[in-house]
């Protein structure tokens, strides 16, 4: 990942320190760790990724040593290691979705963004990856928006929308 | 329209999955309408009169923790997370004299392939949950909790937050609840996108800010739990049946459903359905009456199988399926699990090495990679399936799948192992043929005349 290197994070503002603190204080005095996954979702809704040097700040934060959290980074499937499109969507294939055109949303998406699954579109704009269980088995096809906003019973049409109407908002312009 | 508008178009509002008239007799999703989510909203509902009368702010004396757990022991409530242990007998197990922190952790990690019946909960009756722990958290003596939150669902862990903001704000939750002398502190937590921290002991560590591996039990989290101290572990379901328990009396539980299967249950019904959702149904329901509530099989097609409990439990067939009655026992004696109640059904268009070639992906992908027969034995199982799938299956393609399950079985340190390699050989017991079949007629088309998907081979 040749971007990590050339990334220049900005130092944490008080803001993004106020929502650290929430999380830190949820825990003993004693293990500020606990909140190291709350602070790289902050991180990933505030930056679109977790690079080396975010990374290291979470870390100099919470008192624990960088390896420990690029450890975390690396075992949850929904960090970014590397920059996403302005809108990450992750289809659901598993099994329940399977058997209800979850793979057909996601063939559906490859064909109308024109990439493959686990792509970029070249503007910038989405990235669409395969998911596994959401946790919404009932409302298939189903996929997560910037793993904050989960979309239910997408059919082509309403996949359509979606797309079109996402581009409409960012005023066609790439992220 | 900005991005947030479009997307908000698009939301589940719960009409489909939760607020139907399709439950019996439902506790947990009791009317429920998706706007009254609020503590004033579940106050009218009568909640929080089970956490009084623990207390002795209503309807008599204050309780004894002992006597709340030996209600919870009497009523035969199950943990409703997939293992169904007796959790009255789990409260149990807590340290009575302990002078350090105890734990209270609620395992909202849902992410049981088939399931979605906690984020509705969590979704639409926030309090119901915090109301349970709350009682439980008195019945053991625990002072500090903590509700882990699967990460795919963040919509729902704020609204979980909200729902802890009204009770701290209400005296409900915190330092001298009800101006008693019993105080818990309750936090959200949330994972990001790791089946194996649904394991309770991979869990902890993720609370701990660590990698989901599982820990080697015993120790069991009674002694050795969260940051090392005594923790119980249940699921949401558990806590959320509970202040019905305390209201209504153990015996009034038990007499919901059938013996030693006590109260409701929510199954998530997925798949080939009409109207696939949770529905809360008493326990012991027959099969058959569950699938009539679902719609019945989807465009009249028929029944060929159905994996009971989540995608861990072994597939059963359809006339297994329908002698079955839906609680712990009736399950497990026709060789499956009941699990977290998710229901997959497949109509008689489905291939089983399909079905099995996406679980089998999904464990692969999923494992820890702590254990070398999980780790590598999961992956062994996907390239077999999809060889067989792609039609490059070999004759010995069949004793191998059953040698790398014999391997992975009861070598792990957690289920994980016993779950990828469970619906393998249930698979193969009882579809036998259908793997045969494309094993020897290489380039068999999908059952549905399309392409498979070849998810894993391009994931």
């Amino acid at each position: 990942m040749s971007s990590q290197a050339a990334s220049k994070e900005p130092a944490l503002s008080a803001a993004t320190r106020d929502r650290f603190d929430r999380e830190v204080a949820k825990y003993p005095a004693d293990q500020r760790q606990s909140a190291v996954m709350a602070c790289l979702r902050i991180m990933q809704e505030e930056r679109g990724w977790i690079s080396a040097q975010t990374e290291q700040q979470v870390a100099d934060y919470l008192g624990m040593p960088p390896i420990a959290v690029h450890e975390v980074t690396t075992f949850y499937n929904m960090y970014n290691q590397a920059p996403v499109g302005k809108y990450k969507l992750n289809v659901c294939t598993n099994l329940p979705c399977q058997l209800r055109d979850g793979a057909r949303a996601l063939h559906h998406l490859e064909q109308r963004l024109g990439i493959k699954m686990g792509e970029t579109t070249p503007d910038g704009l989405f990235t669409l990856q395969q998911s596994e269980c959401l946790g919404a088995c009932a409302d298939s096809p189903v996929l997560l928006v910037n793993d904050g906003t989960m979309v239910s019973f997408m059919s082509n049409d309403k996949l359509d929308q979606l797309i079109e109407g996402l581009r409409t908002a960012s005023g066609g312009e790439p992220a | 329209m900005n991005a947030q508008q479009v997307l908000a178009q698009f939301q589940a509002t719960g009409v489909q999955t939760c607020f139907h008239d399709r439950h019996i007799d439902p506790q947990i999703y009791k009317d429920l309408d998706g706007t009254n989510w609020r503590l004033a909203d579940y106050e009218q509902r009568g909640g929080y009169k089970a956490l009084r009368k623990v207390l002795g702010l209503v309807g008599g004396e204050r309780m004894d923790p002992a006597a709340v757990t030996q209600t919870v022991k009497d009523s035969a409530l199950r943990g409703r997370g997939g293992a169904g242990f007796p959790t009255g007998l789990k409260w149990s197990f807590m340290p009575k004299n302990y002078a350090g922190q105890k734990y209270l952790v609620c395992n909202s990690d849902e992410g049981e392939p088939g399931t979605c019946k906690d984020r509705d909960i969590l979704q639409f009756n926030p309090h119901i949950v915090i109301e349970g722990m709350i009682i439980a958290a008195y019945a053991m003596g625990i002072t500090v909790g903590y509700n882990y939150i699967h990460g795919e669902i963040l919509q729902t862990y704020h609204r979980f937050e909200e729902a802890l903001q009204e009770a701290r704000a209400a005296g409900l939750l915190g330092d001298r609840i009800l101006g008693t002398d019993f105080s818990f502190q309750l936090h959200a937590v949330h994972g990001w996108g790791a089946y194996i921290c649904g394991e309770e002991t991979a869990l902890l560590e993720s609370v701990e800010g660590k990698k989901g591996q599982p820990r080697y039990k015993p120790p069991f989290p009674a002694s050795f739990g969260l940051y090392g101290k005594p923790t119980t572990i249940n699921n949401t379901e558990t806590f959320a049946a509970v202040p019905w328990i305390i209201n209504n009396g153990a015996q009034a539980y038990l007499e919901v459903g059938k013996p030693n299967n006590g109260g409701t249950k929510i199954y998530s019904v997925s798949g080939d359905v009409e109207l696939p959702g949770n529905y809360e149904v008493p326990m012991g329901t027959p099969f058959a009456k569950l699938l009539e509530l679902a719609g019945g099989v989807r465009k009249g097609r028929t029944l060929k199988a159905v994996i009971p409990g989540g995608s861990s439990s072994p597939v059963l067939p359809a006339d297994i399926m329908m002698g079955c009655t839906m609680d712990y026992d009736s399950i497990a004696k026709a060789g499956s699990m009941l699990g977290s109640g998710a229901v997959i059904v497949m109509d008689d268009s489905r291939s089983m090495p399909e079905s099995l070639r996406r679980l089998s992906y999904f464990y692969m992908h999923e494992s820890c990679g702590q254990c070398t027969p999980c780790r590598e034995g999961t992956g062994w199982l996907w390239r077999v399936v999809d060889r067989i799938c792609n039609g490059h299956g070999k004759q010995s393609d069949m004793d191998l799948l059953d040698s790398v399950a014999d391997n992975i079985m009861g070598r792990t340190i957690c289920a994980l192992g016993d779950a990828a390699a469970m619906p393998v050989r249930a698979m193969l017991k009882h579809f036998r043929h259908e793997f045969e079949a494309m094993i020897q007629r290489p380039n068999l088309p999908a059952a549905d005349g399309k392409q498979p998907v070849a998810a894993g081979a391009r994931g």
